[in-house]
């Protein structure tokens, strides 16, 4: 495939021809939409390892004492949880629409740099073997805990080694996958679109792509720095030469905290783009979203120790770090009610997507709440490390994150494979994995508020009642999602009798670039810029919307 | 908006990404310094202060705890020979500890000082301790060790009651290495 590089590139042959056949098609491809679609699917089967890695965890806290696995099992699971769905099912979850959208979305033909496009999502294979082959190995897998801290995680056998790696195969995948986003944004944007034109969508990406660029790198440093403390005789973390095993916590939590709002920007965006859709209203206040996204990407910076309010700073330091967390609130109060906002007297409908959305407002808020009451340093004392830290971010980032994913997925699969959804399956899923996920989450903040840590596999009896709820519903949040993996590989595959039956603009409330390519998108789309017509504007400012 | 514009774009950021990097590491002098500037997270400096002689206050008292502890599982005897003292401000002060090898072979061990609470980490000052150096064992040796110490009269009016505390590293393996 001769792929210039060029925007400029105009007809040469490679706008007739579709993708190449087989398997080589996925292995060399730099198409955006092939790399979106692989992206996604390495995703979900991410999110399928890592699901049944908390039924593990589900199963053995079913009841107190010891049920199925040992103690040192136990945290290899909660471990390698955490590390698979934030790095191989969130992360690369959004890339993957990135991949697919922010092209059709901007009005260009491919990402900036295809080929790096190409090996950045062929990194991730590789890295995730690596970090899942631990498991396998004499000693198993990490079991320090997703964050990594020294000593604990000094003392990790032979996985060590192959976590420290995988981790930086990931973090380069994210990094490279990061400046494309970048560069493709920044550069190639049909004319007419300025940035306060572009979809939020492409504005939380440009956001988070940032950020990544900007943690992500420190993050390798800091895992850089315990191999060699490990091996090396280094001390940057060892105390007996001099080190500071707190300084390992600053370092980890300064990439961590922004690490989060990577995971939920992209979230934002999509719930930005879905919300006016159904309520046939363009977005309230999309010049204040965008600033909104700009101030909380700024301040994930400065409230990093805010997960380490108990290991002893100065009064000055607590009190900063709280007032910083409880700032961060404000931008992320603005958006929710600018969503409400954006629904106040719509005409609304309820299609699956909606339903994910809207109920991403709900269950999303819930979690900012929670957040809310552990950014006050007192009362985090009494929180910390105990389920009720678990209930909070499992709130932001399943109902949240995953949540938005699911719901960009049905909203754009007609768009990607030209066939609809079962709508009633699709709701049906949406009304099971909501109380599902409400029962797993909802108990944990009261064992929390009793006092059950996180990160053990055994409990004191009087939390049993509220921990079976919270095993029944994990299992049935599960076995949830196979009906929409059903639903969605109907479309990809055609199953149960789907035609290829839609027009251009799948939902009529919905604007965009993405819905004046036919359904299904071709493989080459926007060879030629498109021109801008005004009503596919999605960035309308209040002035405008006023008339 | 030309492909050579993009190149130059993607090279910056790439410049950002190994300057974070760098970043990382950076990161740990620069919050040795802040930590010994402001007595964060309790460190004091291992090494003789040197010491302004002050004159004793008398008016005040203070409790100083002694904490001590063994690293990694091994198996030495370490503990302070007085719990706690009570001193002056501006009082030179001589404290012992005392550390047994229970091991059959020779180490070498690092102790490694936190002061609780960390605001009063920079006005402890040692003229002479254990930890300043690493301290050889031979197999069951056992010894006394001095500390001598002082409170610096600026010590904020607030605090009455100080934590010395002391972990033993087992460092053989890295001074063999030396
Ligand atoms: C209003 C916004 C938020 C506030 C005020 C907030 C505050 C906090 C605080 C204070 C902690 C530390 C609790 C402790 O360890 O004692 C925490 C933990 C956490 N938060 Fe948030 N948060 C917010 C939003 C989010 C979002 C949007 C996400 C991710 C999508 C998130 C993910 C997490 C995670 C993963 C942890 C736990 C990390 C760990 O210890 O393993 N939070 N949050
Ligand atoms: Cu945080």
């Amino acid at each position: 495939m001769a792929h210039t590089n060029d925007l400029a590139h105009g007809h040469d042959d490679h706008a007739h021809h579709g993708p190449d056949k087989g398997i080589m098609r996925w292995i060399k491809t730099t198409n955006h939409k092939d790399l979106g679609t692989l992206y996604l699917f390495f995703a979900f089967t991410m999110f399928f390892i890592g699901g049944l890695m908390s039924l593990v965890i589900r199963a053995e806290l079913f009841h107190p004492g010891m049920q199925f696995v040992q103690p040192e099992f136990f945290n290899q699971m909660t471990t390698m949880h955490a590390l698979v769905m934030i790095f191989g099912g969130v992360m690369p979850a959004f890339v993957g629409l990135a991949n697919w959208m922010v092209p059709m979305m901007i009005g260009c033909s491919d990402l900036a740099l295809p080929r790096v496009n190409n090996w950045g999502f062929w990194i991730l294979p590789f890295g995730f073997t690596m970090m899942l082959s631990t498991l396998f190995m004499e000693g198993g897998g990490p079991a320090g805990g997703w964050t990594m801290y020294p000593p604990l995680m000094l003392q990790t056998g032979n996985a060590f080694p192959f976590l420290i790696f995988s981790v930086h195969l990931l973090g380069i995948s994210s990094i490279t996958g990061a400046i494309n986003v970048v560069v493709t944004i920044l550069n190639m944007r049909t004319p007419g679109m300025t940035l306060l034109k572009m979809p939020l969508f492409v504005w939380t990406w440009l956001i988070t792509a940032y950020l990544l660029i900007a943690v992500m790198p420190v993050l390798a440093g800091a895992v850089t720095m315990l191999l060699t403390d490990k091996y090396f005789g280094t001390s940057f973390f060892t105390a007996a030469g001099g080190g500071d095993p707190v300084l390992f916590q600053h370092v980890f939590w300064f990439f961590g905290h922004p690490e989060v709002y990577i995971l939920i920007l992209p979230a934002f965006g999509i719930v930005s783009t879905i919300i006016p859709t159904f309520a046939r209203k363009s977005l309230f206040g999309y010049d204040s979203m965008v600033y909104a996204t700009a101030a909380i990407g700024f301040l994930s910076f400065i409230v990093w120790a805010h997960h380490m309010f108990t290991v002893g700073m100065p009064l000055a330091g607590e009190l900063f770090f709280m007032f910083a967390t409880m700032l961060i609130a404000v931008p992320t109060g603005v958006k929710v009610f600018n969503w409400v906002a954006t629904m106040w007297r719509g005409s609304m409908s309820f299609e699956t997507p909606m339903l994910f959305a809207v109920g991403f407002v709900f269950l999303f808020t819930i979690g900012g709440f929670s957040g809310l009451m552990l950014a006050m340093t007192p009362v985090d004392f009494q929180y910390h490390d105990t389920y009720f830290v678990v209930a909070h971010f499992h709130y932001v980032l399943v109902p949240g994150a995953v949540f938005s994913i699911i719901a960009a997925v049905y909203y754009w699969i007609p768009k990607w494979t030209g066939r609809m959804y079962n709508e009633f399956w699709g709701k049906t899923h949406f009304w099971l994995s909501a109380i599902f996920i409400n029962l797993t989450f909802f108990p944990q903040h009261f064992l929390g508020l009793a006092g059950m840590q996180r990160r053990v596999p055994d409990y004191a009896l009087q939390f049993t009642d509220f921990n079976e709820i919270s095993t029944i519903g994990a299992f049935g949040f599960f076995v949830t999602q196979f009906i929409f993996i059903f639903n969605i590989l109907g479309c990809c595959y055609g199953w149960f009798g789907r035609k290829r039956d839609l027009p251009d603009r799948v939902w009529e409330g919905a604007r965009g670039l993405e819905w004046t390519v036919p359904s299904p998108a071709p493989y080459h789309t926007f060879e030629d810029p498109p021109a801008l017509p005004v009503s596919e504007v999605t960035g309308v400012h209040d002035a405008e919307a006023a008339h | 908006m030309s492909a050579d514009l993009r190149r130059r774009h993607w090279l910056r950021l790439l410049f950002v990404t190994l300057g974070m990097f760098g970043f990382g590491f950076a990161t740990v002098p620069l919050y040795n310094k802040l930590c010994y500037a402001i007595g964060l997270n309790g460190k004091v400096a291992n090494e003789a202060a040197a010491i302004k002689t002050a004159s004793v206050d008398a008016s005040r008292t203070v409790t100083v705890e002694f904490l001590t502890t063994v690293n990694g599982g091994r198996p030495w005897k370490f503990r302070a020979d007085q719990a706690t003292v009570q001193v002056h401000p501006g009082q030179m002060t001589t404290v012992s500890f005392y550390m047994k090898n229970t091991q059959d072979h020779a180490i070498v061990a690092q102790a490694v000082p936190n002061v609780a609470p960390s605001d009063a980490a920079q006005y402890l000052k040692k003229t002479e301790c254990f930890c300043f150096n690493r301290q050889p064992f031979a197999a069951g040796e056992e010894r006394h060790m001095p500390v001598v110490f002082m409170l610096d009269p600026e010590l904020p009016k607030d605090i009455d009651r100080i934590t010395l505390a002391y972990t033993f590293f087992d460092v053989t393996d890295v001074a063999q290495k030396n």
